[in-house]
């Protein structure tokens, strides 16, 4: 497929009713014109719907099918909250009218007090801030949050542990807010409290959580971790990553976390994974709350909701305006239609799907913990390697069933790893069907691997040389 | 599994090749295959020092990017600069041409797996 730019035509324009008069050179000062025409493709209107609606047609979405992409919870996106996204009092107003005069933006206002208060509830924690603008931003927020903390306190910290179960991303985190990464070993597959003992000294900062952590399985010593970590003033991180397991069921805040990142475009069904900009917000408990980023949104006595920057240990601002206003506007939206009994509902869902498919799959892959898992699970093709058909084979060949493949090879500590994240809105018969493809695979996978080997045939584009995709990326359009 | 006699192995799956005071290193066979197919290699500078058991650089596969501990302690002489261009060849080559780097020892390697060892490791592994 041609670019815009290939198929624009000199002269051709879609019709643009009511396009002002005056031209730039009498409203702008000269510095501030272009030299140059801007090159820009010359489309009738047709044209662009067509380009843009083929581009569309060529991306796998959760609108087209299933997508059980373990840790990445692919969940639909209702469309109540677009409907809400686009109501002009939310989309119109400039986003720097709150600066110049919070009267003007009292709804939009509104909305951020009202969402801190929702998360807070959610999770238990004492305040959040909404300016991250994805899972690793809230991390690294989080970080420098417990990174601030202890320079308040004249603490010596150098180091943060993260158990190997624990998000791929929370090691760069903390090595990026200038931490030393410890790792731990998981035990039976989750954290060790033996092993955590062993490592932890008053070098200690903090610990980054996966809760329910990449293996699906919830973390049972929490007691004793918080306890443990108390005693060398140490702090808890919780990762949201897997949030969507335990709403409703577990509040952060009540167990001793310090730090909590949701990932609004997991858990509240925002959209994501190329369909839109994501949102991290980071709650913190009661020690925390002065070190968060300014501003704040605040509601003065007479009802009057107002941007607060003065804040002296705060960490500062995160990014520019208040974060990625339309994806908090949409989780707000998804909050407030499930209500609590909804959210509640959605966790048991998104829990009871991954053990209906855990179950039904034991026979024919190999499930390394194999207990009630929480909203996700992993698998091992293990011994189907061992006869040539690798987990990438497998998820290859479940493209040419018209499937989105799982995630594999992570987590790092089994080997051979497909990992299926089912999430709630799937339907018995979605999963039956997609249960009933994937034994096929591994049928043929034992009778003749070299046609799943071959996978996929039926796309676009065959199997791709991944080394040289790495290595030699090819950026540009082909002439 | 193919595991050579003449050279000395880590629990992290190096392989350390010793003689007159000099030990080449690479990752073993078993390595390579769990890390699958490897797009990158970042190893130590020569002149610069490595100590047994730490980290000296990193390697990437299309699976992860993992850290490369050093088998022995001295001072690096040599790099195989080859994979810089040709990464694969410790995919294809793990105990030849795809070996990493060479050192000058400080001292004799000590608590090294022999090929018995390392065998009997790698299938406890496996299960």
């Amino acid at each position: 497929m041609s670019t815009a730019f290939k198929k624009s035509v000199p002269g051709r324009e879609a019709c643009m009713p009511g396009v002002p008069k005056r031209r730039a050179a009498d409203m702008l000062p000269a510095a501030l014109l272009r030299q140059k025409r801007a090159e820009l493709p010359e489309m009738s209107e047709l044209d662009v719907i067509r380009h843009f609606t083929n581009l569309s047609r060529k991306n796998y979405s959760v609108d087209s099918n299933f997508y059980p992409l373990g840790s990445c919870t692919m969940k639909y996106n209702p469309r109540f909250m677009e409907y809400a996204a686009t109501l002009s009092g939310f989309s119109k107003p400039h986003p720097m009218l709150p600066q110049i005069d919070p009267m003007l933006a009292q709804g939009a206002l509104e909305v951020l007090w009202d969402t801190e208060r929702l998360l807070c509830e959610i999770t238990g924690m004492r305040a959040f801030t909404l300016q991250p603008m994805a899972g690793a931003h809230g991390e690294f927020t989080g970080v420098s949050l417990i990174a601030a903390y202890h320079r308040d306190r004249g603490n010596k910290k150098t180091k943060i542990i993260c158990p190997d179960s624990a998000h791929g991303t929370n090691p760069a985190s903390a090595a990026l807010a200038g931490y030393d990464v410890i790792n731990i070993e998981s035990r039976d597959g989750i954290v060790d409290p033996e092993a955590l003992a062993a490592v932890l000294d008053d070098g200690v900062a903090g610990l980054m959580m996966t809760c329910p952590n990449t293996l699906g399985l919830f973390e049972k010593n929490l007691p004793q971790i918080v306890e443990l970590l108390r005693s060398v003033d140490a702090l808890l991180y919780y990762d949201g990553a897997n949030m969507n397991a335990i709403m409703g069921k577990m509040r952060m805040g009540d167990v001793g976390f310090d730090v909590v990142h949701l990932n609004l475009h997991k858990t509240f069904g925002t959209p994501h994974g190329g369909g839109g900009p994501g949102s991290g917000p980071v709650g913190v408990s009661e020690r925390l709350v002065p070190f968060l980023p300014a501003p704040r949104v605040e509601k003065c006595e007479d009802g009057v909701f107002v941007l607060k920057t003065d804040y002296p240990k705060s960490i500062g601002r995160l990014t520019p305006f208040y974060g990625n206003y339309g994806v908090v506007l949409k989780a707000y939206a998804y909050i407030l239609r499930l209500g609590a009994n909804g959210l509640k509902r959605a966790s048991e869902y998104a829990v009871l799907n991954a053990n209906y498919m855990r179950k039904l799959l034991e026979d024919v892959l190999e499930i390394p913990y194999n207990r009630t898992c929480m909203h996700e699970f992993v698998a091992s093709a293990h011994k189907q390697a061992e006869q040539g058909v690798k987990a990438l084979d497998i998820a290859k060949a479940l493209l040419d069933k018209g499937y989105h493949a799982p995630t594999i090879y992570f987590p790092l500590i089994v080997r051979e790893c497909l990992m299926f994240e089912p999430t709630e809105t799937e339907s018995k018969e979605l999963l039956d069907a997609f249960i009933s493809d994937l034994k096929n695979i591994l049928e043929t996978a034992e009778h003749s691997p070299d046609a799943i080997q071959n996978a996929p045939v039926t796309l676009p584009v065959s199997r791709l040389d991944e080394t040289k995709a790495a290595r030699n990326m090819e950026l540009k359009e082909k002439e | 599994m193919n595991i050579p006699e003449d050279r000395k192995y880590t629990q992290s799956h190096e392989w350390a090749l010793c003689a007159d005071g000099e030990a080449l290193v690479g990752i073993t066979a078993h390595a390579q295959e769990l890390l699958g197919d490897i797009t990158f290699v970042d190893l130590p500078s020569v002149g610069s020092k490595v100590a047994a058991h730490a980290e000296a650089g990193s390697i990437e596969s299309v699976k992860a990017a993992s850290e490369l501990y050093s088998p022995v302690s001295g001072t690096v002489v040599a790099v195989n600069k080859a994979l810089e261009d040709s990464p694969e060849k410790v995919n294809l080559d793990p105990y030849g041409e795809g070996w990493l780097f060479k050192v000058k020892l400080d001292e004799e390697p000590q608590d090294l797996l022999d090929a018995a060892a390392y065998s009997e490791l790698c299938e406890k592994e496996d299960h």
